[in-house]
């Protein structure tokens, strides 16, 4: 047996790709804004334990399409969804549908970091003590410790879990809010633009934490940055004014896109 | 020259003043405008300001420090025999001589020559040109009337010709100045960053004057009654201040009224708080924008309605709604059909009061919670929070600081609330805890003994002003710890 080098293991992982199950699937999505409409039947699924990455300029559409995958555009007023979006077998616009256990399954990072203005603890509680997911004391500690973990925030923390959560920095204030997303046992985790807010260091640090989350959760991130797409996914979305140009595995998207509008892009003649 | 014609000239100098340091600056630009540092619009009001500021200036000390020195100097010109009766009848002596210069100017020069030679009767020949004297007149008071007349021409002219010898120098002095790079806009902005300076100045000013005059008054009461006896007494009784009695009799407890004040603004905090905030929270979280549109003014007009509505509402209506219904109550429960609830009582007060008190907390507390960022409401929803749980673990913990910042608010207004109270409340000063008697509070007992003909001297009113100030400082507390709360909540967010 020949032990093959770390990128050779992910090589062959990309390569197996096209035989990853759907978690996701979205059937012609169209969103509208009032009159405006901000989707144009759009097809793409999503695959199980997979970063995809969703990119294109900005007003795309990308963002408006991340937020369906958890019906987060119900908040916003006139806007309505037109499509079918499975989640499992599941339609997640089906009347019969609560959406707040959606949530649930598919939980939410987003562009600049919120964290609640309470402790830490209580911040990374704040889903299970909602949903139920703990009952004791200890359960709660070993849910906060785990989650915090795999957020790669303890050890920063472990001494302060009671000091206010918007004490910490930007960088640790979006992997508390990761860690906040992963404590509810979400089964897939969108990100809107996690990064936007942070600097590189911190940057980086989430991308890593991007990285080790795929073993355990199905990732949907949307990017400006087409070094993180290409550091990050395995798969790529490209959008341009409201449609689906391509999607394609991300090394193929980065060498040799099929569309003419990717290659712009990326090369940066527009966006 | 009359002061308003001084004025209107002042003004057209002012014209003439801002459109030639318009045109000089614009000749010395020489077609190109960017060869000034400021535009010439900014060239024309430096000279404006120059030709009428200092000019005004002057006019309006002039107009207050002239008939101060012109008093003193006509006073110095009566007899001695005057002088030495004492500051009163000097001060009568000078009003008959004003009343006699007054006279004087409508008399023709024969008239006067025959006042002043002792022919003509001073009170008759004044009477017949409509002039009436309070007393006989002396032959003293021509001469001084003269004086005095002359006087005030002189000072008239005088005065008109500094005036506008000072804009016409302002005016020249200041397109003296005027260059290509000279910094006329700068100038003008610190005249402007001045004019706003005082304008809030006149603001604290008025404050600190209304306390300084309350205080002194409230002084004056604390010298006549003790204020270990006021703070801290509890019978109210101030009787009447019957003439030559002293006053002294009455007693001044403040304990009383205060209960009462606290009492009704308690009750109708109860009432308004929870209502409000409920209002608050559902136009804030749930109404749809269309409904949030039309409910929410609809709410504030309840603000607009004048306190003395509310009094009639509470006096006609809901008082004697409150004894039938207690009245029936009673019936049913015991079969006697007494009423237990007074029509004038502190929860008819406290009721009312309440409603008035709605539209404060509702529209306070809906701009803090809509002033949580989405994003931790986004937060929370993500998380598969519902709107419930999100309002209740997440929005109103943040906006906490704020709402409770805003309660206290609407307790300063409860507390200094006057009309509903005077109508509702009644005026008996009682100490005790049954919601369904009337009691009285500080603002219905100022109203109470500053209502009729009277004179200030006497406890009896001097008390309103300790009252006043008592009050001016309960609310004042609570106005600044609110605006401290409410500040360190805004913080939080930036």
């Amino acid at each position: 047996m020949n032990i093959m080098s770390e990128a050779a293991v992910e090589k062959a992982l990309d390569q197996k790709m096209n035989t990853v199950p759907f978690k996701m699937i979205g059937k012609d999505v169209s969103v509208y804004y009032g009159e405006k409409r901000a989707l144009f039947d759009v097809n793409l699924n999503i695959r199980e334990n997979t970063v995809t990455a969703l990119i294109g300029p900005s007003g795309c559409g990308k963002s408006t399409f991340l937020r369906t995958l958890n019906r987060m555009n119900d908040t916003i007023e006139n806007c309505r969804v037109t499509g079918k979006i499975t989640l499992d077998e599941d339609d997640i616009y089906d009347p019969t549908i609560d959406v707040v256990e959606l949530r649930a399954r598919v939980g939410m990072v987003f562009q600049k970091p919120n964290p609640f203005p309470k402790s830490i603890y209580d911040n990374v509680a704040y889903g299970p003590r909602i949903h139920g997911l703990a009952r004791t004391k200890a359960d709660f500690d070993e849910v906060v410790e785990t989650s915090l973990h795999k957020a790669g925030l303890w050890n920063e923390v472990k001494d302060r879990l009671h000091e206010p959560g918007t004490g910490l920095s930007g960088g640790q204030q979006q992997r508390l809010c990761i860690a906040r997303a992963v404590a509810v046992s979400p089964e897939v985790i969108l990100m809107d633009e996690p990064c936007s807010a942070l600097d590189p260091i911190a940057t980086a640090k989430v991308e890593e934490l991007i990285h080790e989350l795929r073993t355990n959760f199905t990732i949907v991130i949307v990017t400006h940055s087409m070094q993180q797409a290409a550091r990050v996914s395995q798969r790529t979305a490209m959008f341009h004014l409201g449609n689906l140009v391509e999607e394609n595995d991300t090394d193929k998207m980065f060498t040799n896109p099929d569309d003419q509008r990717t290659q712009d892009y990326i090369m940066g003649r527009f966006g | 020259m009359s002061t308003s014609l001084l004025l209107l000239l002042i003004v057209v100098i002012g014209f003439i003043a801002y459109f030639s340091g318009r045109s000089r600056s614009l000749a010395l630009a020489g077609g190109k405008l960017s060869n000034l540092h400021s535009l010439p619009g900014y060239h024309g009001s430096y000279v404006a300001i120059w030709a009428m500021l200092p000019a005004a200036l002057v006019l309006g000390t002039w107009l207050i420090a002239a008939p101060i020195y012109i008093d003193s100097s006509t006073r110095a010109a009566l007899p001695d025999t005057v002088q030495s009766q004492g500051a009163a009848s000097l001060q009568l002596a000078l009003g008959q001589v004003k009343s006699v210069a007054g006279g004087l100017l409508r008399l023709s020069g024969e008239e006067v020559a025959a006042l002043e030679s002792g022919a003509a009767n001073l009170r008759s020949t004044l009477a017949a040109k409509g002039v009436a004297l309070a007393g006989e007149g002396e032959p003293y008071m021509i001469a001084a009337a003269q004086h005095f007349n002359t006087m005030t021409v002189t000072n008239r002219w005088l005065m008109s010709a500094v005036v506008l010898l000072i804009a016409v120098v302002g005016g020249i002095y200041a397109i003296r100045n005027v260059a290509a790079r000279f910094r006329a806009r700068n100038q003008v902005e610190r005249v402007i960053l001045g004019s706003l300076i005082v304008a809030s100045s006149i603001a604290i000013l008025t404050t600190v004057g209304i306390v300084t005059s309350m205080l002194s008054e409230a002084g004056r009461f604390f010298t006549m009654v003790s204020p270990f006896e006021f703070f801290f007494g509890t019978v109210w009784d101030p009787r009447f201040a019957a003439a030559g009695s002293g006053g002294a009799s009455g007693q001044f407890g403040l304990i009383p009224l205060l209960a009462g004040t606290l009492y009704i603004a308690f009750v109708a905090m109860l009432f308004a708080v929870p209502i409000g905030l409920f209002a608050a929270i559902y136009m804030a979280e749930y109404a749809s924008p269309r409904l949030r549109s039309t409910a929410k003014p609809l709410l504030e007009v309840l603000a607009g309605i004048p306190t003395i509505v509310y009094g009639f509402f509470a006096l006609v209506t809901v008082g004697p709604f409150l004894r039938d219904i207690s009245a029936q109550l009673n019936g049913l429960v015991t079969g006697n059909y007494q009423n237990f609830i007074q029509a004038q009582s502190v929860v008819t007060a406290g009721i009312v009061m309440g409603i008035m008190l709605i539209p404060f907390v509702s529209s306070l507390s809906d701009d803090i919670i809509t002033q949580v960022p989405r994003a931790l409401r986004d937060g929370s929803l993500g998380l598969g929070a519902t709107r419930s749980e999100t309002v209740k673990k997440v929005i109103l913990p943040a906006a906490l600081p704020g709402i409770v910042g805003a309660l206290l608010l609407t307790a300063s207004r409860a507390v200094g609330e006057t009309m509903i109270v005077v109508l509702a409340a009644g005026v008996a000063a009682r100490m005790q805890i049954n919601p369904f008697e009337p009691m009285t509070t500080v603002t219905v007992k100022i109203v109470n003994q500053l209502t009729g003909d009277l004179e200030f001297t006497s406890p009896q009113t001097l008390v309103a002003f300790a009252l006043g100030i008592t009050l001016f400082v309960i609310t004042l507390g609570l106005n600044i710890y609110a605006l401290y709360i409410v500040r360190k909540y805004r913080e939080q967010y930036e």
